[in-house]
């Protein structure tokens, strides 16, 4: 039985920029939590708010409302001026290690700063210590010296996951680790991912566009449509039984190559239409005017996430209050 | 058996750099037939973009064809004259890239990209009017699923979304590509959604106008449910060609097997390991095979020769020593 505690809550949150055309919402009202030693599955398309999420959970900016608890502590209102011990404990992946790590720096510079910036290694003997994370991400050691520029992608990314493990966190926010690299490559990666988490009591939160890949890799998957989470629940759950018409519109999206996973897309609903910009969001339900059954009170009511089925949440109107009636 | 359109045979193509010579392409063989559907699948930096490049003889200033013969409609398009070149890609073949948004000039309105190419491609014979040149360029946009095609013309690049200027890149190719499409990654930098809207409008048109297309792609899902034949490359080699049912259900070549493998199922299961080490470097590549050095199954004698590509029936054919017993 996997354990419940939950080691980061986010509630209510909102993220809002200003742009001189108006208010973009990036994230608006999102709310979920990440039970420890799970891996916690955020999909949505480019523009959904996926990765301002992350960003915002790392304090890159702080959120506009709401409230992010991690480990039992409030850390919404302390960007800034978070303290180091917290910078410890959380730590984030990149897309792109291409842009993520400094090209003038050698690996073993780039996998000493951590140790160097929280004083993790007591001999001084920093360089002992990128040697061993470079094992730990199964680099051989005469790369030390080379610059992230001359390593293959793969290569880069694993040094990337190295600098985050260096701290000993305990949550990683994953964003988009594997979208920039090739299939084979993904495939070890992820792996590595998954040891990792094993071995060193890993949450992680892990932002991405592929969901056939959280179909193997999270427990729970939550979908977001314009910063908004329109569908959360249990990965079986998720994939056997989809709820909301985005979920199914994506499913029915994904190229897949064996008859086995064609068999397990739900009802085949076209893509249709696009996302449409953050700063003129549809009223009502943001999804309306792509969805196939859209009614008259989609335009014009927000739908609120409901509990469907136990932890099975939905925020469309073709779900109305069942969850609430039982 | 069909009308042959495109022959590529034994190409070699290397690359002249500061620390001596690229040998990319080995020995690529790529066959299409009219109205044929072919897909190339491979990771990056396998020779993909380079083959197509050659066949439309678009290939960078220190390029070297070192060898081999693309045979389009009975001639080389490596011998032709510049005037016959030309001729070619007036009204012949064109290509789609893989980022529409490099793929447009920024500073030009889509209007005068496109009715540069209507004029140079669809007016052979006389000199046409703007009027003319305008309906012609309206038409295309219409045949590439386009909205409000007046509105388009008069728009710049960065006010379409992704989706619609790779659609204006589709229109674009439309207008010369009378014969052979071929289309780089189309879907590769869109949303999932996107890229199915953009696979399943790009497959009508081509069918209705009964085009060959070259589909390039990583993504294998992709490519599958749009080709009815299949290569597979890996470091400028071919190292299978089936009809693409067959590929999927039997697949031969160690390195199909692996990529296959690889990819993240809907169905579960977790993540396979991937395949060890990367792409050779082009700089020291030696004789032998080149993905010996991450096989399995290789033996010594992979090192010493490139095996040839075995015909193995059913329009099968796989470039292994060692087919027989994997």
């Amino acid at each position: 039985m996997m354990s419940t505690e939950q080691i980061l809550t986010v509630k209510d949150l909102k993220k809002y920029f200003k742009t001189t055309r108006g208010i973009v919402k990036a994230v608006d009202d999102v709310s979920f939590s990440v039970i420890k030693n799970e891996t916690f599955g955020l999909v949505g398309e480019s523009g959904s708010g996926k990765s301002t999420v992350g960003h915002v959970i790392m304090g890159i900016y702080g959120p506009t409302a709401g409230s992010i608890t991690f480990m039992g502590k409030d850390i919404s209102k302390s960007v800034g001026k978070r303290p180091k011990e917290l910078k410890k404990r959380l730590q984030i992946v990149f897309q792109d290690p291409a842009s993520s790590l400094n090209p003038r720096r050698t690996i073993a510079q780039i996998l000493e700063l951590p140790f160097k910036v929280h004083h993790l290694a007591p001999d001084g003997n920093y360089a002992e210590k990128a040697f061993e994370m470079m094992d730990l991400i199964e680099l051989p050691r005469e790369f030390a010296a080379r610059y992230p520029g001359e390593q293959g992608g793969g290569e880069k990314q694993a040094v990337a996951i190295g600098r985050a493990l260096a701290t000993g966190p305990s949550f990683i926010v994953l964003d988009e680790p594997t979208s920039a690299l090739d299939v084979s490559i993904q495939a070890k990666i992820i792996n590595m991912l998954m040891r990792f988490q094993k071995e060193f009591d890993l949450s992680y939160l892990f932002i991405t566009h592929n969901l056939s890949l959280m179909r193997n890799v999270a427990q729970r998957v939550g979908i977001m449509y314009l910063g908004k989470i329109v569908e959360l629940a249990g990965t079986p759950e998720f994939f056997s039984n989809p709820l909301h018409p985005y979920t199914k519109m994506l499913l029915s999206a994904i190229p897949v190559i064996t008859p086995e996973e064609e068999a397990l897309k739900p009802e085949k609903i076209m893509s249709t239409g696009e996302i449409a910009g953050a700063l003129n969001i549809p009223l009502g339900c943001s999804f309306h005017p792509r969805c196939p059954f859209a009614m008259d009170t989609c335009s014009k009511v927000v739908p609120s996430i409901i509990e469907y089925k136990r932890g099975h949440h939905v925020a469309c109107h073709l779900y109305p209050s069942a969850g609430n009636s039982q | 058996m069909a009308e042959q359109l495109l022959d590529v045979k034994d190409l070699h193509v290397y690359f002249k750099v500061y620390e001596g010579l690229l040998k990319v392409l080995n020995g690529v063989f790529l066959n299409v037939g009219a109205k044929e559907k072919v897909g190339i699948i491979g990771e990056s930096g396998c020779g993909k973009t380079t083959t197509m490049k050659a066949i439309m003889r678009i290939l960078a200033a220190n390029a070297i064809v070192a060898g081999g013969t693309i045979a389009y409609r009975g001639s080389d398009v490596l011998q032709v004259g510049m005037q016959d070149l030309m001729r070619l890609r007036r009204t012949s073949m064109s290509m789609i890239f893989q980022d529409p948004t490099a793929a447009l000039n920024p500073v030009f309105k889509v209007g005068e990209q496109l009715e540069d190419i209507v004029r140079y491609s669809e007016f052979i014979s006389h000199t046409p009017t703007k009027q003319e040149v305008r309906t012609k360029a309206v038409d295309l946009l219409k045949s590439a699923a386009l909205p409000e095609p007046e509105r388009i013309l008069d728009s710049y690049p960065f006010q379409l979304s992704g989706g619609m200027r790779q659609r204006v890149c589709i229109a674009m190719s439309l207008a010369s590509a009378k014969d052979l499409l071929i289309a780089d990654e189309p879907g590769t930098s869109l949303d999932v959604t996107i890229e199915d809207q953009i696979m399943r409008e790009l497959k009508q048109i081509v069918e209705d106008r009964g085009l060959s297309v070259i589909l390039i792609s990583h993504s294998i899902g992709a490519v599958k449910g749009f080709v009815t034949k299949l290569y597979v490359m890996y470091a400028g080699t071919m190292v299978e060609e089936a009809p693409t049912d067959e590929l999927f259900s039997n697949p031969v070549h160690p390195y199909t097997q692996n990529l296959l493998k690889a990819v993240p199922k809907l169905t579960g299961g977790g993540v396979p390991e991937g395949i060890a080490g990367r792409i050779p470097s082009y700089l020291t590549i030696g004789d032998g095979c080149r993905f010996a050095s991450r096989c399995m199954s290789a033996k010594e004698s992979c090192q010493a020769h490139a095996p040839p590509a075995f015909d193995i029936g059913n329009g099968h054919r796989v470039a292994c020593f060692h087919y027989g017993d994997i």
